[in-house]
């Protein structure tokens, strides 16, 4: 038993037959072919899967494809604009928020969210906008300090 | 005149070294183009589940694959029996008298631990695969279980191996100095029971395997995410009995390690297998749940510390018995790890005798292994906690009792109890600095008000040393060089091939700056490859923070055997006696012409004219064995204050003054220590590993294990002294592990100092809200 779902990634139309129980961070990774969201725990905690649905952002592994069906999602592919990074992409790239990676395409959609609430964000609510989002390399200072750089930059 | 203007034309440009350049890596990782494991797909690939044991303790009386064969979609199933003649999953460390269990690929009979793998389900659809892994029925006979160490070392206590009664795997000794003359010698000995919890490493990428056979080449293509592709090339060969160079082991894009991905583990040597018998490539990506239950935990320490000393604080000896929790089975480094405690017991101090005795303690557990540190930050836990209780014993400070005991900046190379060599150092520099930035003094006297007023504030220090570069070949089983090969292309582009196989160092960038000062080539021109054994010369891999101190050294050397080739056709094609390599060109002094370094490659590899006895091309290659470990050092002081109502620890600062040698890139090694210390305070503050007393994993997903997140962490004021290792010709040091291992002493010191005003003495990890309230609720009965 399949359903039908058809969808807009990243700008793009998208309709496929999928299994009703096929998790969105599936569908994405093996069916829409976009690997750049990650599977880091598959219980909603880590967000390496975070990606946005209408803006707003959720996190893939806990999802249903079938409910994404009419929507308009944003994966980190979709983040660069004709080969421009967005500024956070540029941020965490100039401040060296990253180290292995796998946590960056969720965590630069969960800061284009936290930046879409606060424009101007304070320590705190930089750190507790991140709370859904884990990274074992960093220790979040560069990360935090990205945020900054790209709040700065909107704000110029 | 025309000398002086050619030289200042191609004078040096600035050097990259020491430049924080943002890395050449980032692109790919920030626009989700990287390709790790799971991003990969082959056609007709299949995926696989692994069925796991829910017993810790357990007999195997029946497996009935059946029901998943039955299932459309599946492809086959593999038990025991059928991976029974392969070899054992490697423990490449040796102590005299181990016991090493073999470890098969699957179980056999029965099972150790609680994800112990019994069977593997291959399916064409990884949902398929997981369906199909509910309907093998696996019949088992459950039996007791012991988990903790010290329980498993007492009289009566379930055998974890029933060859084994005693679950002892090892006795180790080391001794050094007379440490009978510094206890009968001692004015004062102070005793500490110190435990280093389990942890589980989390790297946010789960480990995974893509084996795919070539049936007409019989031979295995296996993309792992590892930290050691040609060591993993060698036992897994070893392990399926086939020639290892009919294997080739490819690491894509590895999402974090920290020692977890040093390791060859089942699942590797089992995807090859299964590739090989189905003819199909087959995938397998561990779940977190799989990961926290059967990828190597850190730590597992169970320590009793007796420091012996003089009424004016100076220490005269260390003894320490070592209870290593080892696990059910040994992984590649086991029972290796707790030496290394050993070898870091004394610290940054001259005291000249200690006693050490390991006890490994098999327990129904996943193993223990490598994790950032490896027994170093166990030991330095251990000194950095004695010395404080030693000081407190005293009524002495910690910064005084420190300073008197530090090996002294004219002792080096110093030569210490454990029989290593410190190379080099200024041990009160980085405290110094430290206590200078968090205005130790005036802290001091804030306390003393602040306990007037009831309030517990608490001021720690750390001052560790720690042993990288790992490390000379005598000291680790499969040697401990690494390899480069430079090789300059036709078009003067360059390529490095390094053997170290970083995931997330940045060593694609550190590299690179090093090739751009060294041949004074443009950095956008050079390419650093690795973690593919195919294409690049044998390596050890990337661990012990030896990346850029080892790989980097060889980096260096074969640069070295290059630039002199390089000036040979430079010579040559100026008909000069000699050249200078500078600025992207060869110059000849002596005319002041100057041939480009584009011109030079050209030359040397359409080699229509020859330098004497020069062979075509510009490639070198430099196995580089270091002549000894590195020793970076450094301070952190941590100044907390604990909510009485509620136990809560709050870091008001977090100072680290980390001396590791010279800063090839000072923005890369921020990020090491910023990363190093969020382990470290996960370590003193909210992460461990639970078992509970039959077995069962209790931390067994996120959602139970407290991985640090972004508000928890304080503020880290990071910087530096520069003391240069004579080790290498960087006089690099290495950063990976130090934030981890300066930090939970300072942490620990701190919370401690704290509640001294309550008549604690110690407190064991992590410092949970819960442990900390009690002890305050029992301070106050």
């Amino acid at each position: 038993m399949t359903h039908k779902i058809s969808l807009t990634i990243n700008g793009r139309p998208y309709s496929d037959e999928v299994e009703p129980r096929l998790l969105l961070i599936h569908y994405l990774r093996d069916v829409a072919g976009l690997t750049g969201p990650h599977i880091g725990c598959e219980t909603s905690i880590c967000g390496a899967c975070t990606v946005m649905l209408n803006g707003r952002t959720v996190k893939a592994c806990t999802m249903l494809a079938v409910q994404a069906d009419g929507h308009s999602l944003t994966t980190i592919e979709g983040l660069a604009a004709n080969g421009k990074l967005d500024p956070v992409q540029e941020a965490f790239w100039n401040e060296h928020g990253l180290q292995c990676g796998f946590c960056t395409p969720g965590m630069i959609l969960a800061v284009k969210q936290l930046l879409a609430d606060h424009p101007h964000p304070t320590d705190s609510e930089i750190r507790h906008g991140l709370d859904g989002n884990l990274c074992r390399c960093t220790g979040y200072q560069h990360i935090v300090n990205a945020v900054k750089a790209a709040a700065a930059k909107a704000g110029a | 005149m025309a000398t002086v203007v050619a030289i200042t034309k191609t004078a040096k440009p600035e050097p990259l070294v020491g430049k924080s350049i943002r890395r050449r890596e980032d692109p790919r990782l920030i626009t989700g183009t990287a390709v790790y494991l799971d991003d990969m797909k082959m056609p007709g690939m299949t995926h696989a589940v692994v069925v796991r044991s829910p017993h810790a303790a357990a007999r195997i009386k029946s497996i009935n694959a059946k029901p998943a064969l039955d299932l459309p979609g599946v492809i086959a199933v593999f038990t025991g029996a059928d991976v029974k003649h392969l070899g054992s999953v490697p423990c490449a460390a040796s102590l005299p008298g181990l016991r090493v269990p073999f470890h098969h690929l699957l179980a056999q009979d029965r099972v150790y631990f609680s994800g112990h793998p019994v069977a593997v389900v291959v399916a064409s659809d990884r949902y398929i695969a997981r369906d199909a892994a509910d309907l093998v029925e696996v019949d088992y006979e459950p039996s007791a279980a012991v988990a903790d160490p010290e329980k498993a070392l007492a009289a009566g206590a379930p055998a974890v191996h029933p060859e084994w009664p005693d679950n002892v795997a090892f006795n180790f000794h080391q001794d050094g100095g007379d440490i009978e003359a510094a206890f009968r010698d001692a004015e004062v000995v102070v005793k500490q029971r110190i435990t280093s919890q389990r942890l589980i490493p989390t790297a946010l990428e789960t480990r995974g395997v893509l084996a795919d056979w070539r049936a007409g080449e019989k031979s295995i293509t296996l993309y792992s995410s590892t930290q050691i592709p040609h060591l993993m090339r060698t036992m897994v060969a070893g392990i399926l009995g086939m020639n290892e160079n009919k294997l080739r082991v490819i690491t894509p894009e590895v999402g974090g390690g920290f020692g977890s991905k040093l390791n060859v583990y089942a699942e590797e040597a089992l995807m090859a297998f299964i590739s090989s018998k189905i003819d199909k490539p087959v995938k397998w990506v561990e779940s977190r749940r799989e990961n926290f239950q059967c990828t190597i935990h850190g730590r597992g320490h169970v320590d009793y510390f007796e420091l012996a000393a003089k009424r004016d604080g100076t220490m005269l000896g260390l003894k320490l018995k070592l209870i290593q929790d080892i696990g059910a089975y040994h992984q590649l480094l086991t029972p290796a790890i707790p030496t290394l405690s050993v070898l870091m017991m004394p610290g940054l101090y001259k005291f000249k005798n200690i006693a050490a005795d390991i006890v490994g303690a098999f327990t129904n557990a996943v193993p223990t292994d490598a994790y950032r540190g490896a027994g170093r930050p166990e030991a330095t836990h251990g000194i950095e906690r004695m010395v404080d209780i030693l000081a407190a014993e005293l009524k002495m400070d910690p910064v005084e009792i420190r300073l008197k005991n530090f090996v002294g900046n004219d002792e080096f190379p110093f030569a210490t109890a454990t029989g290593l060599s410190y190379d080099s150092g200024n041990y009160s520099a980085p405290l110094r600095l430290a206590l200078q930035q968090v205005d130790y003094e005036s802290l001091r006297r804030e306390q003393v008000e602040a306990r007037k007023a009831g309030r517990l504030m608490g001021i720690g220090i750390s001052t560790y040393g720690e042993i990288c570069a790992m490390g000379p070949s005598a000291a680790l089983p499969a040697g401990g060089w690494e390899s480069a090969t430079v090789k300059v292309e036709p078009t003067g582009k360059v390529t490095v091939l390094t053997g170290a196989s970083p995931h997330g160092q940045g060593e694609e960038t550190t590299f690179a700056q090093i090739v751009a000062d060294e041949l004074g080539v443009d950095i956008d021109d050079v390419v650093v490859i690795h973690g593919d054994t195919s294409v690049v010369q044998y390596g050890i891999g990337t661990f012990g923070s030896r990346g850029t101190a080892v790989g980097g050294a060889a980096l260096f050397e074969a640069l070295q055997t290059l630039k002199a080739k390089v000036r040979k056709f430079g010579a040559m094609l100026l008909d000069a006696s000699s050249v200078t390599l500078a600025g992207g060109e060869c110059i000849d002094e002596a005319t002041g012409k100057s041939v480009k370094f584009t011109e030079v490659a050209a030359a040397a590899y359409h080699a229509k004219k020859l330098p004497p006895n020069t062979e075509p091309g510009l490639v070198a290659t430099h196995f580089w064995e270091p002549p000894n470990f590195t020793f970076p050092f450094g301070s952190h002081i941590v100044v907390t204050e604990v909510d009485r109502e509620t136990g809560a620890i709050e870091i008001r600062r977090y100072i680290a003054v980390d001396d590791c040698g010279k800063i090839i890139n000072p923005l890369l090694v921020a990020g090491q220590v910023h990363g190093g210390v969020a382990q470290g305070l996960g370590q003193a503050l909210w992460e461990q590993a639970v078992y509970d007393d039959s077995g069962q994993l209790i931390t067994g997903e996120l959602t139970d294990y407290a991985l640090p997140k972004a508000h928890f962490m304080p503020w880290i004021e990071s910087s530096h002294t520069e003391t240069p290792s004579p080790v290498n010709p960087l006089g690099v040091k290495g950063v990976g592990e130090a934030g981890t291992i300066g930090c939970s002493p300072a942490v620990v010191n701190s919370v401690v100092d704290a509640l001294s005003p309550l008549g604690v003495r110690h407190i064991d990890m992590p410092l949970t809200p819960e442990k900390i309230w009690k002890l305050i609720e029992g301070g106050r009965a």
